[in-house]
């Protein structure tokens, strides 16, 4: 079976307040880059897997995703599987 | 009635719940760990705080994933009570038996000290022995207590009664959305709270108020009470 590399991103869904990110914002600010208007923390994970095709390797960490990676609850994700 | 603690790699309050439960029932709890597939036969499951698997990914979310949940979601189903505190509610939200989610704390920082608790409904039996709207002052610590539910989800909370505990106006200790500190899921059976009642047992703690709790969960009249 083929070898993929994945980045799967996790953030905070839109309208979760997000503490971190607002604390990074403004330590942003207080190091004088302005124009910051806002930062959203979020997780990444770069995954190596095995899989019959892309598509598969995309079905599987799509699943890891709902089961452990991302709370839904609270969090989006994004996965990309390079060719 | 029978009690079983769930420990995990990174429990570190499930010696504090072993000793309060040894002195309110006079029983020594069963333990089980997180690998279990089976549960001892248990009126009380207890799930307690700690930073189990040194809270990686999320708090509570490996410890949601392992072996021993699928045990203690089946005897939730049976009607079994199940109480979870601090990371043992980070992790029945993780789990998917309590609504919800349990985030970073607004102000960013861990939180250690007493808090102003409230009691929002004590219609039920883990309540059942404070008064509707008593507070009683109770120690937390932690650093993901800031309860979080989307609008929807909260307004069935709030319309159910599901509010166990609310820190007192002004209190709220970590952001947690209109105040909650502890919640039951629908049937009643299940409650999770960041506040530790298990270490309010003694005199020496500074207060017994949280003796009351375990009483209720385990049936005992006010004439048992220790």
């Amino acid at each position: 079976m083929p070898t993929y590399n994945a980045t799967v991103t996790v953030r905070l869904k839109n309208g979760v307040l997000d503490p971190q990110g607002k604390a990074i914002e403004g330590a942003l600010g207080s190091l004088g880059f302005d124009g910051v208007e806002q930062v959203r923390q979020g997780k990444t994970f770069d995954v190596v897997l095995d899989a019959a095709t892309q598509d598969a390797a995309k079905e599987s960490l799509n699943a890891m995703c709902e089961k452990l990676l991302a709370n839904t609850v609270i969090e989006d994700y994004a996965v990309e599987v390079a060719g | 009635m029978k009690t079983t603690i769930i420990q995990f790699p990174g429990s570190n309050r499930d010696r504090d719940m072993i000793a309060a439960i040894t002195l309110i029932s006079g029983q020594s709890p069963a333990l089980a760990w997180h690998t279990d597939t089976t549960l001892p036969d248990s009126d009380l499951i207890i799930i307690p705080g700690g930073f189990s698997h040194g809270d990686y990914l999320r708090s509570g979310a490996i410890a949601a994933r392992a072996p021993v949940m699928d045990a203690v979601r089946e005897a939730s189903e049976k009607g079994v009570r199940i109480l979870g505190v601090c990371n043992g509610f980070q992790t029945l939200t993780e789990a998917g038996l309590l609504p919800g989610a349990l985030m970073r704390n607004a102000g960013l920082t861990f939180v250690c000290k007493n808090v102003k608790l409230e009691v929002a409904n004590n219609t039920n039996p883990f309540t059942a022995r404070y008064a509707q709207g008593e507070v009683i002052s109770c120690p937390v610590a932690h650093h993901d207590g800031n309860y979080f539910a989307d609008g929807e989800t909260l307004q069935q909370i709030e319309d159910n009664g599901q509010v166990a505990f609310r820190y007192a106006e002004g209190t709220n200790p970590n952001g947690s959305q209109n105040d909650i500190a502890g919640i039951f899921n629908t049937a009643g059976n299940v409650l999770g709270m960041m506040p530790h009642p298990e270490n309010l047992v003694e005199p020496a703690h500074g207060g017994i108020d949280g003796c009351r709790l375990f009483e209720g969960a385990l049936n005992m009249l006010e004439t048992q009470a220790a």
